[in-house]
């Protein structure tokens, strides 16, 4: 059986895999990292991405063995060791971005590679095509595209807090 | 998925010789092969990672073309400097399909070498006149595509790289289908080396040349040259998304946006 070696939100492992297991698969069953979500394994919603090598990726439609030699972030990876949230975490639920949570992974992921790609801020319209790879099945999107308006500002270093939502 | 074995060779002659095994399959982004795979379409004894050649890799402007490797990521092309001044339809083309996590994995090559009726590149490919070298030969964009997912390339053959002859004018516009953003019905027209062309995507079988269109605008290159001229529906694709007819229309909808976007 193929063996892939990468590093996981810092930390380096080196894991037996089978040629067709999915990098979710070993995130999900070989790791326990179970904060990556598959909600349709089809490539079309977005709850499995994670980051290989600062890109956001669907890890439901990538072979773990591509991933050797990789550094891969998750949902798990992102706060600090103290449990400080990372600004996108803080601003999802600052502005209430989440019902059922299941997508939240996804967004969050997808979120943070969308800002580091737009230096220069995104629009509403731009967050929202940003976000065309990740299917939300309750909020509507609406407070995700807030959440997002407003942590790139943080992430950017335009404020040093985050914005608080309106009630 | 049924399970396979795994190479990553790090040339080209070394992933022919793998391909040699008539069961063995290439895998560049593996977004189109690997739903494939899960929907066990195909049952491969072997994937053949590309991504480990760097000679398939990259973009580079030679004369009066712009050379693409066949492992160029989509995410790639849309953001190089050189295709946005040279082609920029081409890399409008680039960051408008899929979506952000697809265009980081997807390649060039992986779309072009599948042939969906419903991808984009194959109208820039034919309307630009390109030109597709494989491993083993050169062909022309007016041989390589043949219809749904059918190309010339042979069982076994690496398509390596993809030359774009730099046109005077090129513009681009599709329908997307609402719901998975594929293409409906798109047109590419272009002004350039390989004369003036009109090719549609997404409403046929396959890409095909629009000649009414291609001979009005090379009188007049204005959205009016073509706004009267009418698609027929015969052989195009009907399906829940949209019918023959529809797509018909969409044709001169989007042979007019086409035009104005090439200016
Ligand atoms: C959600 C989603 C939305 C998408 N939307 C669009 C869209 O709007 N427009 C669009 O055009 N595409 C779209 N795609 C497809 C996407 O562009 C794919 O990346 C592309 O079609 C295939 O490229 P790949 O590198 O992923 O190829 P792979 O999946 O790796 O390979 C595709 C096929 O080509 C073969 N192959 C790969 N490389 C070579 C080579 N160098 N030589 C010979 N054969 C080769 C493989 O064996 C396989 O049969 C979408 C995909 C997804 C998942
Ligand atoms: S689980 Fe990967 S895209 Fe839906
Ligand atoms: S919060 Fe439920 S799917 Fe998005």
């Amino acid at each position: 059986m193929p063996n892939v070696s990468l590093t996981v939100n810092g930390q380096r492992h080196s894991v037996e895999v089978e040629g067709r297991t999915l990098l979710v698969e070993l995130l999900r069953e070989k790791l326990r990292l179970t904060g990556t979500h598959v909600g349709c394994d089809t490539s079309q919603c977005g709850a499995c991405v994670v980051h290989v090598d600062g890109e956001s990726v669907k890890s439901c439609t990538m072979l773990a063995v591509q991933a050797e030699g990789s550094s891969v972030t998750t949902i798990e990876g992102l706060a600090a060791p103290d449990g400080t949230l990372h600004p996108m975490q803080e601003a999802f639920r600052e502005y209430h971005a989440l019902q059922c949570g299941f997508c939240t992974p996804g967004m969050v992921m997808s979120a943070i590679d969308l800002v580091k790609k737009h230096p220069d801020g995104m629009t509403e319209h731009e967050i929202r095509e940003g976000l065309e790879g990740n299917l939300c099945r309750c909020t509507g999107y609406h407070n995700i595209v807030k959440a997002i308006a407003a942590a790139q500002e943080v992430i950017h270093g335009r404020r040093d807090a985050l914005a608080p939502a309106e009630v | 998925m049924y399970d396979f074995a795994y190479h990553k060779p790090t040339t080209v002659a070394e992933a022919v010789g793998l391909l040699a095994d008539p069961e063995a399959r290439p895998i560049s982004g593996g977004q189109t092969l690997l739903p494939a795979l899960k929907h066990r379409l195909d049952k491969p004894s072997a994937l053949i990672d590309l991504s480990g050649i760097a000679e398939l890799r990259g973009i580079r402007r030679e004369g009066d073309q712009i050379v693409i490797g066949a492992m160029t990521r989509h995410q790639e092309i849309q953001n190089d400097p050189t295709v946005k001044a040279a082609i920029p339809a081409l890399a409008w083309m680039a960051g408008h399909l899929g979506d952000t996590q697809v265009r980081n994995r997807g390649t060039i090559g992986g779309s072009l070498a599948n042939n969906d009726p419903a991808a984009d590149y194959p109208s820039a490919a034919l309307a630009l006149g390109a030109t597709f070298v494989t491993d083993r030969r050169r062909i022309a964009a007016d041989d390589y595509f043949q219809g749904m997912f059918t190309t010339a390339l042979e069982p076994g053959e690496l398509l390596t790289a993809v030359e774009f002859p730099i046109p005077e004018k090129a513009g681009y516009a599709k329908m997307r289908n609402p719901a998975s953003r594929y293409v409906m019905t798109g047109v590419f027209v272009a002004r350039g080396p390989a004369g003036v062309r009109v090719v549609v995507n997404g409403a046929g079988p396959g890409v095909f040349r629009q000649a009414e269109m291609e001979a009005a605008l090379a009188v007049t290159w204005s959205p009016e040259a073509v706004a009267n001229i009418r698609q027929s529906a015969d052989g195009l694709n009907g399906d829940i998304h949209g019918s023959a007819e529809y797509r018909a229309h969409l044709v001169t909808v989007m042979a007019k946006r086409a035009i104005v976007d090439a200016g």
